[in-house]
């Protein structure tokens, strides 16, 4: 033993310190920032708005922003700042039903997948596939005639057309981690299956479902306005970005005004919840933090 | 060397045999390990030494059988054919594994104490993550890492490869195992680390643990093990007490292995020996002596399967041996 007693001690480089993890912020704070301003907008469009943003006021359509009408009036004279306020609502909805159900459904089926039997796992992936073979399009077109078309449903399909992605990515990233010494490790320590898939492979793949979330967040909110368009997504005189956006094609050339409010909305809220992902994978994922 | 207890079997290997649908890949290895004792494995790269530590513990890949006999002391049913809950069950607890490759061997999304405390927790020998914990951050410091309450809360990634190296160890050495089986664990550290690593293996197994040490590395076997099994083509060609095996090998291949591993030595051409050939690869083994297509002393004889002479614990299957101390041909 005494040969053991001399080693030199020195200190463990970064360890208990969080400096290598401030690379991360810039994008963490812009993208926290622009989801907190649409968080926000919603929080208040709950307790007040400019005015009602149903409020049909024909003398005053198509006026410029004013004092009384921050950002204007639509063709039908109802108040574009308070549609945006509440419309954030709906964006909200939109991302947190279709990514929630997507990342819910997908990355568990993707996980299952990777850790059972070869037979079970191909015949989950090539369910898989057929679901991403349906068009999500006419998904919602399915649910929208049996369950009545409103934004819920269109989004629980665009959902389910969205989890097989997250599966896909899933089952990618599972592989990898379980092909890793420490997986083995864990199964010389013991470790039954399902505390491997929880302990193990969720952790080490969460970076990547992360950054799908975001991306699926970006294009759940455009499937939005392209179901909502085609009268299959939000109703009116529910206000939605999308339908905005689709409302003032019209009179893109007398107000342009019109598709710059909510096309700069949704391109923030998008660009926001990509920021936010990218900072949050940054920040979880601590193989990153020690660079840089 | 001279512990005067009687010894008892810790693991007993008996006619272990691995291998995929078409392939043989390990042949009738058998081999025991007794409390307290560290017995090296060596042999070339190929040659069967870490599929028979993956037989033993259950972690053979899909599509690879194993047949024969494993038993662990304490145990009383064989451990091929248990099934994956009863191995979890020992894996870990009575027998664990230390891996080559400190780098991947720690989740990296995971803090050191936690991975420590987790084999405990999924053994239950401590009550709870509390106390788990504590006992984690003394294994760290048995295992000799600097400022070990610092080092438990880092990640993997913070630490350096030797450091990692003695993470691994800790965790293996949680629930004070049975059996630790090392798989070259000393090859991915530099020289002044490994010497370190070794001494904190040696000191492990002092007591009852016994030691399975795979390498390539005989300077390494002759400092640290007791008793040397040599492995080639899938089965063992000589075994015995370090010693006499390292002075007096009897089979042709461990001889080779020997001169290999000389650095004074050279031939007339100046350069170091090697063993000439290399090995084949799985399922293109001669039949007969798994050797004798690099062997320079092998004949007609050859072509039938040499016996094992002598006793499991020293012994050699060779048809024409080295004589004891005339290593020259």
């Amino acid at each position: 033993m005494s040969g053991v007693e001399d080693i030199p001690s020195g200190p463990v480089p970064g360890a208990g310190t969080r400096a290598g993890r401030r690379g991360a912020n810039a994008s963490l704070l812009v993208g926290g920032a622009l989801v907190a301003a649409v968080v926000l907008l919603a929080l208040v469009s709950f307790l007040w708005t400019p005015h009602d943003p149903t409020l049909v006021d024909a003398p005053n359509r198509l006026r410029g922003p004013s004092a009384a009408h921050w950002l204007g009036t639509d063709r039908f004279g109802r108040d574009v700042a308070s549609q945006v306020m509440v419309g954030a609502r709906t964006t909200l909805f939109v991302g947190v039903v279709a990514v929630g159900v997507a990342a819910l459904v997908g990355t568990p089926l993707g996980v299952l997948a990777a850790m059972s039997s070869r037979r079970l796992g191909e015949l989950v992936m090539r369910g898989n596939d057929l679901v991403l073979a349906f068009p999500a399009l006419l998904l919602a077109i399915m649910f929208g005639a049996v369950f009545g078309a409103d934004t819920l449903t269109a989004m629980l399909a665009i959902g389910i057309a969205t989890a097989p992605s997250f599966a896909r990515l899933a089952r990618g990233g599972a592989v990898e981690v379980l092909g890793t010494e420490y997986v083995l490790a864990a199964r010389v320590a013991g470790r039954r299956r399902l505390a491997i898939a929880v302990r193990h492979v969720l952790p080490n793949i969460a970076g990547l479902v992360i950054v799908q979330t975001s991306v699926s967040f970006g294009i759940a909110v455009l499937a939005e306005a392209a179901l909502s368009f085609l009268g299959l997504g939000t109703r009116p005189p529910t206000p939605s970005w999308g339908r905005m956006l689709q409302e003032s094609q019209e009179l893109l050339t007398v107000s342009p005004r019109l598709a710059l409010v909510p096309g700069l909305a949704i391109a923030l809220a998008v660009l926001g919840f990509n920021l936010l992902g990218d900072g949050l994978r940054d920040r979880l994922d601590p193989r990153l933090e020690a660079r840089g | 060397m001279s512990r005067s207890e009687p010894r008892s079997p810790v693991l007993t290997v008996t006619g272990l045999t691995v291998s995929t649908v078409d392939t043989e890949l390990v042949r009738d290895v058998s081999l025991r390990v007794d409390r307290g004792e560290r017995v090296g494995l060596i042999g070339e790269s190929g040659s069967g030494k870490s599929l028979t530590a993956s037989a033993v513990l259950g972690l053979l890949p899909e599509g690879v059988r194993a047949t024969g006999s494993v038993r662990l002391a304490g145990v009383d049913h064989d451990l091929l054919g248990a099934s994956e809950r009863a191995l979890a069950a020992l894996r870990g607890r009575r027998m664990t594994l230390v891996f080559q490759e400190p780098m991947t061997a720690l989740n990296p999304a995971m803090r050191v104490v936690d991975q420590v405390a987790e084999v405990m927790l999924v053994h239950r020998t401590r009550p709870d993550r509390r106390s788990a914990r504590a006992a984690a951050v003394e294994l760290l410091d048995r295992v000799r890492l600097p400022d070990p309450a610092d080092t438990a809360r880092a990640y993997p990634h913070q630490l350096s490869g030797g450091q990692r190296q003695r993470v691994v160890l800790a965790i293996a050495l949680a629930n004070d195992p049975d059996l630790l089986i090392c798989d070259e664990p000393t090859t991915a550290l530099d020289v002044t680390v490994q010497a370190r690593m070794l001494e904190l293996i040696r000191a492990a197994t002092a007591r009852s643990t016994g030691l399975l040490f795979i390498t390539h590395d005989l300077a390494v076997v002759a400092s640290l093990c007791d008793r040397v099994l040599v492995m080639y083509g899938g089965r063992l060609v000589e075994s015995g007490p370090v010693h006499q095996v390292f002075t007096a090998p009897r089979h042709p291949y461990t001889r080779g292995l020997l001169a290999a591993s000389d650095l004074t030595a050279t031939d007339e051409r100046g350069r170091l020996r090697t063993i000439p050939g290399s090995v084949p690869g799985a399922g293109q083994f001669p039949a007969g002596c798994v050797f004798r297509t690099r062997c320079d002393r092998a004949d007609q004889a050859c072509g039938q399967l040499p016996d094992w002479r002598g006793t499991p614990e020293h012994g050699h299957a060779c048809w024409h041996p080295t004589h004891p101390g005339g290593g020259a041909p």
